[in-house]
């Protein structure tokens, strides 16, 4: 890949896509709350939500963290606990068992989606392409797994790691570690950064709503004053 | 004491025809948008039956309302707040829209396209949401209307408990009732305590429950925290949906669409005060057969000057505390005692009040083998059973039921001796202890039921929705505004495009079916 269209990717790329992603949300947060929402389905159809539900939610919330620990975490501080080939271990087995539940929810989430005429009919577009978006992710990130066993020494871990750092703390020169990494990790970290992009204009934005001030709330009820 | 007022809601089913005028007002006004086509903010169920959607009052099944846990504290019935928001990737105590109804429109524009055939063309019904031809509805808002159906199945109706069932079956035994449903606006609201987003709230100045479109997020929770199933999911715009109290027009004075087009003229509304500080002390009564009492005992006699004071203290207009001592709901309720909250046992505490109806005697008892006690006629002898009545309004405690019961009865033939026969028996209301002037008012409102003493509702005083009083920001703020809306300026929420999602469906209620792609 020559390094002008690997900078586009890997450097430029993942700012415009972020900066969209927050943009956007900011946007359709403020003009269109209304549209603000999870986009749930169970009550047209039930069949299927118990497993494909728990286990895709489950599942792709300990991956995302997983990712972000992972990534994000300097290699300074992790190595006071483990070494990069223990760490990497560790992120092939967690991610492989969260990777295998989330599977099995999307499966049958998509599935659903696809198959069932209530739940076809009354899908948007952006419905459709998100879930088949996740789908080939989650496909190509189990798919790393063996990519990464060919680096026992957590090498490729640590030019993903250091690109994710760079980006994030706004230094040059990110795209290069990236750079000779098989083509797989190249793929998976592209079409990550793609959900970044459409992230405003799908249902995803419900993450943003995790309802965690529930739990704060003082007692159950909420009396609004005139006005 | 924390004194706060409510426009309550009382419906005197006794005078129900069952006509659905309030149920189809309502609908045109407030429902009638694509998602929602299901959903009947007002509807009317013949009892017994097991309604819509079905069987939504054994809360084994749903898990609504609340729960009182061995410590004498009350929660969700479908867990606290960890347990609650552990259902929310899927839902296990959600209704599928089959329990209510598949929407479905009739596809009319076959009667005018068919061409020549053998056969008339008929309009076959077809789903609302995948536009398929279904083969025939199965389940609607009074789907047992008049006792429709085999008994066998209205038969587990809930109300049914610690009831010899069978006899009902019978043709010489059988009896019914409508019971018209809407949002009970509880003091205790259990979507609201449900709803992880916060966006159900109850409004201090009317009780009003409302769902804010905005901050609603679609969790669904709210669907199986309410016992009485009035929060519909909007399948289309991904929010929850409720029964509004038509609070335009309360702000305005007006009754609610479906008091104002009632036929029967058997809904009222009025002003209660009642002491917020008590609520969750009331809700939570060890005995659930104690809860209609605790209920009541939380309101205010709007007449007491130490009431009066603490109202205005807590921000109570003066005109919403005259409204207080007229409000027919407080005489029903409270005075007369006739007027009841619906399940009370689910722990909501309830707004909405029912006057039980009366019912023919017996036929035995027009064979002349009367059992009275020689003034009015044994409610044990009424076709519906007491009982029955109980399960739906006091969690199955009689006494009360009997005492309202006895009192109308007594009201009818105290009635009856003064036009018919011309002499009032003042032995009749001693026999039930009324006095002459309570039994006039009764008759006025609950008989005559003249417009000005159904509806005592004042205005909402905007006004004093500042810091001080007539803080002109506030109060003229929204004036000229477009009012009611979806949160998309004053388009009134129909079809646009958007890049944050456009709708997937057009309203089929003009009869339009839905093209499959």
């Amino acid at each position: 890949m020559s390094s002008y269209i690997n900078e586009l990717l890997f450097g430029i790329y993942p700012y415009i896509a972020i900066l969209v992603m927050i943009l956007g949300c900011i946007l359709r947060y403020d003009q269109d709350p209304y549209s603000w929402k999870a986009d749930s389905s169970q009550l047209l159809r039930s069949k299927g939500m118990r497993w494909g539900s728990n286990l895709f939610h489950i599942g792709i919330i300990l991956l995302f963290f997983g990712h972000l620990v992972g990534l994000l975490t300097p290699e300074a501080i992790y190595h006071l606990v483990m070494s990069a080939a223990v760490k990497q271990k560790l992120a092939m087995i967690a991610g492989g068992i969260f990777g295998a539940m989330c599977f099995i929810g999307l499966t049958i989430l998509l599935w659903r989606r696809i198959t069932d005429p209530r739940i076809r009919a009354t899908s948007k577009f952006a419905d459709i392409l998100i879930l088949v978006i996740l789908y080939l992710q989650l496909i190509l990130g189990l798919a790393t797994i063996p990519a990464s066993a060919q680096h026992p020494d957590g090498s490729s871990m640590i030019a993903l790691a250091n690109w994710a750092q760079h980006i994030v703390t706004f230094r040059g020169g990110a795209a290069d570690f990236v750079m000779g990494e098989a083509f797989i990790f190249k793929a998976h970290i592209f079409l990550g950064l793609t959900i970044f992009l459409i992230f405003p204009f799908t249902r995803l934005v419900h993450m943003f709503s995790a309802p965690v001030k529930y739990i704060l709330r003082p007692g159950y009820q909420i009396v609004r004053k005139r006005g | 004491m924390k004194v706060r007022a409510q426009i309550g809601m009382v419906l005197n089913l006794d005078k129900c025809i069952g006509c659905h005028t309030c149920s189809v007002t309502c609908k045109n006004v407030w429902t009638s948008r694509a998602g929602v086509e299901y959903a009947w903010f007002n509807n009317v169920e013949t009892k017994p039956g097991v309604g819509y959607p079905r069987n939504w009052e054994d809360q084994k099944q749903w898990n609504g309302g609340w729960t009182r846990k061995s410590s004498g504290k009350i929660q969700p019935k479908m867990g606290g707040k960890f347990r609650l928001l552990s259902k929310i990737f899927a839902n296990p105590d959600l209704p599928e829209i089959d329990d209510y109804y598949e929407p479905f429109t009739f596809d009319y524009a076959h009667l005018q396209t068919s061409g020549e055939a053998k056969d008339m063309p008929t309009a076959r019904a077809h789903s609302a949401i995948t536009g398929k031809r279904m083969e025939k509805p199965e389940w609607g808002p009074n789907w047992e209307e008049i006792l429709g159906g085999e008994f066998e199945k209205r038969s587990r109706d809930y109300n049914f408990k610690d009831i010899e069932k069978e006899m009902f079956g019978e043709f010489e035994n059988t009896f019914m009732m409508y019971l018209p449903r809407l949002c009970e606006h509880c003091l205790n609201p259990a979507c609201v305590a449900a709803c992880p987003s916060g966006a159900i709230y109850k409004r201090e100045e009317d009780g009003i429950v409302l769902i804010d479109q905005d901050k609603c997020r679609g969790w669904r929770m709210c669907v199986s925290g309410c016992p009485y199933k009035k929060i519909y999911f909007n399948w289309q715009s991904g929010k929850s949906e409720k029964c509004t109290f038509c609070y335009p027009r309360i702000e305005n004075g007006e009754p609610t669409v479906c008091s104002e087009t009632c036929v029967g003229r058997i809904r009222y509304l009025g002003v209660m005060l009642y002491d917020a500080d008590r609520i969750e002390e009331a809700a939570s009564i060890a005995d659930e057969k104690d809860l209609y009492e605790a209920q009541t005992d939380i309101f205010l006699n709007p007449s007491d000057p130490e009431v009066i004071a603490a109202a205005k203290r807590d921000g109570v207009p003066d005109s919403w505390l005259a409204a207080a001592k007229k409000s027919p709901v407080y005489k029903m309720a409270m005075e007369w005692k006739v007027a009841f909250p619906l399940h009370p046992e689910y722990r909501t505490l309830p707004m909405v009040w029912y006057i039980p109806p009366l019912s023919p005697i017996q036929s035995r008892w027009e064979e002349g083998q009367l059992e009275t006690d020689g003034v009015i006629p044994d409610v044990s002898k009424l076709r519906i059973p007491v009982k029955y009545l109980a399960n739906l309004l006091t969690a199955g405690k009689e006494q009360p039921v009997t005492h309202a019961l006895e009192r109308m009865l007594a009201m009818r033939a105290y009635m009856r001796t003064k036009h018919v026969d011309g002499a009032p028996d003042q032995g009749i209301l001693d026999h039930v202890g009324l006095d002459k002037p309570t039994v006039e008012d009764m008759y006025q409102i609950m008989a005559i039921a003249n417009y000005e003493d159904r509806y005592v509702i004042p205005t909402n005083h905007k006004e004093y929705a500042g810091k001080t009083p007539f803080d002109n920001e506030l109060a003229f703020a929204t004036r000229s505004e477009c009012g009611f809306s979806f949160g998309d300026g004053c388009s009134g929420g129909e079809m646009k495009k958007s890049l944050f999602g456009t709708p997937t469906h057009k309203n089929t209620l003009n009869g339009q079916i839905r093209r499959q792609k």
